[in-house]
């Protein structure tokens, strides 16, 4: 119940921002399709609403946020300098990397990270034992450590402490 | 002055997208492809689009603009990896010049 209590409450703030006007009109609309949202959603949202409470969390988000960008700018300069060198210096490869991150939000979350920051692509998920597959285009490192500690680790610390 | 710095941005992101595009024809097989197409297209959309909103402020337009950049950042990655992810199942090889197919001998075993 708690799950869509705050489903409802999301999509009712997307909505809001979305319109950008408070009249009655909108407001209506809002609360029906966020009630019709909130239902259809059901308790998928989130398996741990507690989690939502702890103000840490979202300072922490904002952190991570900015890391995030500053990352994917370096990224977009990297490809870009791979894609207009003539010799296109490429070195792809699919490697393997361990992830401690458990709940289903944080792996989301790291696989999409990982997928917008230099040359790398979650192509595949081994949820039970840890593992993310990688597509590299810059292949520094094919042994499991090394490349866990290049591409995951950084991630991988901030979300600990937003989702776990 | 905003005005400026708007144009700025969508400029840089223009300059994105067309890399991106340029990758996705230069670049050797699929997922190298994806490589530049999922970095530099949504990284120069969400250029234009934060662009738009320097440009127009906190009205109904920017506001819209930024969100389009977050619903962008949200579902863009989740296209590539399930692209990449049929791709390979469906046995599609990787350049005769990469290094390592990790997912290729793990599948073999299982």
């Amino acid at each position: 119940m708690k799950s869509r209590i705050l489903s409802f409450i999301l999509s009712l703030i997307a909505w809001l921002i979305l319109t950008w006007s408070v009249d009655w009109q909108h407001l209506l609309i809002g609360l029906l399709a966020s009630i019709f949202v909130s239902w259809a959603v059901g308790d998928l949202f989130t398996e741990n609403p507690w989690k939502f409470k702890d103000p840490k969390r979202y300072l922490w988000a904002v952190y991570y946020i900015i890391i995030l960008i500053w990352e994917m700018i370096k990224a977009n300069l990297d490809v870009a300098y791979r894609v207009v060198h003539p010799g296109i210096p490429i070195k792809p490869g699919i490697v393997k990397v361990r992830t401690k991150l458990k709940s289903d939000a944080a792996l989301t979350y790291l696989a999409n990270s990982i997928t917008l920051t230099p040359g790398t692509f979650t192509i595949d998920i081994d949820k039970e034992n840890g593992f993310l597959y990688i597509h590299w285009i810059n292949v520094v490192s094919e042994d499991i450590d090394k490349a866990t500690e290049v591409i995951v680790q950084k991630f991988e610390r901030i979300l600990e402490k937003i989702f776990e | 002055m905003s005005e400026t710095i708007g144009l700025v941005f969508i400029i840089t992101g223009l300059a994105f997208d067309f890399l991106g595009c340029l990758g996705l024809v230069r670049l050797p097989d699929l997922y190298n492809r994806l490589q530049a197409s999922t970095k530099c297209v949504t990284f120069g959309t969400c250029g234009i689009m934060v662009g738009i909103f320097i440009m127009n402020g906190f009205t109904g337009m920017g506001i819209k603009a930024l969100l389009c950049a977050v619903f962008l950042l949200l579902t863009a990655p989740v296209s590539a990896h399930a692209i990449a992810r049929a791709a390979h199942i469906a046995g599609f090889k990787l350049w005769e010049k990469s290094v390592c197919d990790k997912y290729q001998e793990d599948k073999g075993k299982g």
